[in-house]
């Protein structure tokens, strides 16, 4: 029985992410505005459906029963994906866009979705790994994979001056000094012209150990975009930043950001040092948001302040509201729909903020856990 | 027997808490002995629950003194008063509603979790063992209370009664071995029954338990008499009176002020 149930499990668990894929696929070799509505209407009914029957809720609770089969079915699948877009460009650059707005959102899950400290700064933090990234490539020899590294840590550093007041701080203040610095940041590099000032910052491809990103990716017979490039490293940062992430929060460290998130007097009357906590999941988050933005300037090849406004924040925030606070499987499906809809649906791209603005009111009012609301926590695969 | 007279584990000496004009506690004085279980009353607002949260360090003291096990422990942050041994409940249960009773009851237990980076994250091993371990004790602990919910561990706190909300809320602050247990109103809400058995489980933790040492703020004056060994009334954040349960209730001090007798 309990062999059955496993690998019915591990069937699931990769059909799921087959399916997804293939849907994925689908959506973005769709040219016209028609045919991705057609599309969207599909999944729409379809997803309705198994709502109302809950046809497919076994195959997601063995998929979640599975989380590692899961995720290593989703990596294979991207590669897949790289392989069967590999001349498109447009597509390729899309998931790997997609990819890093899901590691930054990862990072914001971290610190409000987890220890619930808000940041409606994300785009700035973002904003802060890319010109530490351009900077650096300018100005230094410094080996790639070490300045998308600096990228988070000067993210992280940065948060940790905003900490000082945040610590001191909660709720709607809180959110009030995230979103002030925000708009500091950007005003700050639009007026510095050794920061390239309105025009932005150029940079050069990304190399690392030889292999060179911007050039066409070539494996045997296979050529492809040099986006593949960016986008396979973005998958392999994502899965190192999902399993520290899981880990994070099936551990005494993850029970510890709950239980301050839930209760700062419960959790300070039981010895928990609230500000450690907060600090490290303040800290830990802006990396990741800051590896993102880094990785993110190397892929696009250019920053300008306006690709760090408020509403760029925003939109991470609504990502991260729309997948469900708290559940990382919820972000990364609620980033594929926020990114790519606009993108593909050429009505929607000038009304894109329109979209997410009111997205987050619809979210907050109808469902505010999100479309995949948090789960119960666990500490293993299995509950403790 | 020794013939030194013991040391209090905690001594009070003119503690006070200002509210602005408001004095919700008016030089409180008292001594506590390791292994008692002294009730507190008094009617609503007269400070009872104000001593606890100046006691856990959640209100910082106007004026006085504390001293718990020979260490003074006023304005001390409430962190370091857990970690001091002094652990406690709330009127209003704090519990976390999304996580499970198994977390809750670990909340409690913080300061005896490993929170390296090591066992969490790279060697699991380790927090396997670990898990398995904390997941036991808390277990026998929450077994004393209620065997029934001992089997509903990994229940969430959302779908379970107020009651036995109230038992875990007590092992929450027992699995940490606290040296002095501070509950304020466990029987709030439940009938006498349910009180007389929660009284049972208590003085059953404290025979297990041996010297622990319990303030408990009640209501329900049966409580109070069969449980404890000596209680203080409070009255406008004063105490009124102090002793064993029949001279406090027949004090007429207290009388008037709690009871409604003049």
């Amino acid at each position: 029985m309990e062999e059955r149930s496993g690998s019915f499990g591990r069937f699931a668990a990769l059909g799921l992410a087959t399916a997804v894929a293939t849907t994925l696929a689908a959506f973005l070799s769709i040219e016209s505005d028609r045919g991705i509505l057609t599309l969207l209407l599909i999944i729409g009914a379809g997803a309705f459906a198994a709502g109302r029957t809950g046809i497919l809720r076994p195959w997601f609770r063995q998929a979640v029963e599975h989380q590692r089969t899961t995720g290593i079915g989703l990596l294979l699948s991207t590669v897949a994906l790289c392989i069967v877009f590999r001349d498109d460009h447009f597509s390729l650059f899309l998931i790997g866009r997609v990819l890093l707005i899901i590691l930054a959102c990862l990072g914001l899950h971290l610190e409000f979705g987890s220890a619930g400290v808000v940041n409606f700064a994300g785009a700035a933090f973002f904003g802060v790994g890319g010109y530490t990234a351009a900077v650096l490539n300018a100005h230094s020899q410094m080996p790639h994979l070490l300045v998308l590294g600096a990228g988070g840590v000067a993210s992280a550093l940065i948060g940790s001056l905003l900490l000082l007041p945040l610590l001191r701080t909660r709720g709607h203040y809180a959110a009030l000094i995230t979103i002030a610095f925000g708009l500091l940041f950007r005003t700050f590099v639009e007026v510095n012209d050794s920061l390239g000032g309105p025009q932005g910052l150029k940079l050069d491809g990304l190399r690392i150990l030889g292999w060179r990103f911007n050039d066409q990716l070539a494996i045997g017979p296979l050529h492809a975009s040099f986006y593949a490039n960016y986008v396979l490293l973005a998958v392999a940062l994502l899965s190192l930043a999902f399993a520290l992430v899981q880990r994070l929060e099936g551990s005494w460290i993850g029970l510890a950001l709950d239980a301050i998130r839930l209760d700062e007097i419960a959790a300070a009357t039981f010895g928990f040092e609230i500000a450690r906590w907060k600090i490290l999941a303040f800290t830990l988050g802006n990396f990741l948001i800051g590896v993102a933005g880094a990785l993110s300037a190397f892929m696009v090849g250019f920053l300008a302040p306006n690709n760090f406004t408020f509403p760029e924040s925003l939109t991470l925030v609504s990502i991260v509201l729309l997948g469900g606070i708290g559940n990382p499987w919820g972000v990364a499906l609620a980033a594929f729909i926020v990114v790519l809809l606009p993108e593909k649906l050429q009505i929607l791209q000038e009304y894109r903020y329109l979209l997410y603005a009111s997205l987050v009111i619809l979210i907050l009012r109808f469902r505010p856990a999100g479309l995949i609301p948090r789960a119960l926590r666990r500490y293993f695969g299995q509950p403790a | 027997m020794s013939t030194t007279p013991p040391e209090p584990l905690l001594s009070c000496r003119d503690l006070t808490r200002r509210f602005g004009g408001l004095l919700a506690l008016d030089r409180f004085s008292f001594e506590l002995f390791e292994g008692e279980i002294l009730g507190l009353i008094g009617p609503n607002g007269s400070g009872k629950t104000t001593f606890f949260n100046v006691l856990t360090g959640l209100y910082r003291a106007t004026g006085g003194e504390v001293e718990f096990a020979g260490q003074r422990i006023t304005d001390l942050r409430p962190q370091q008063i857990y970690r001091a041994g002094i652990s406690r409940t709330f009127q209003r249960s704090r519990l976390c509603l999304p996580l499970s009773i198994f977390d809750n009851i670990m909340v409690g237990n913080h300061h005896r979790l490993d929170h390296g980076p090591w066992p969490n994250l790279f060697r699991r091993s380790l927090l396997r063992r670990q898990l398995e371990a904390s997941f036991g004790e808390s277990r026998e602990l929450l077994q004393i209370f209620d065997a029934a919910l001992a089997q509903r561990m990994r229940e969430p706190i959302a779908g379970i009664r107020l009651i036995e909300r109230r038992r875990i809320e007590i092992c929450r602050a027992l699995i940490s071995r606290p040296r002095l247990l501070l509950l304020d109103e466990p029987s709030a809400g439940m009938t006498r029954d349910e009180t007389t058995r929660l009284m049972d489980d208590i003085l059953e933790v404290k025979r297990r338990f041996g010297r622990l040492t319990i303030i408990l703020i009640e209501h329900e004056m049966s409580v109070i008499e069969r449980c404890t060994s000596r209680c203080i009334a409070l009255d406008y954040g004063r105490k009124v009176c102090e002793g064993a349960y029949a001279s406090v209730a027949a004090d007429p001090l207290v009388r008037q002020a709690y009871l409604g007798i003049s």
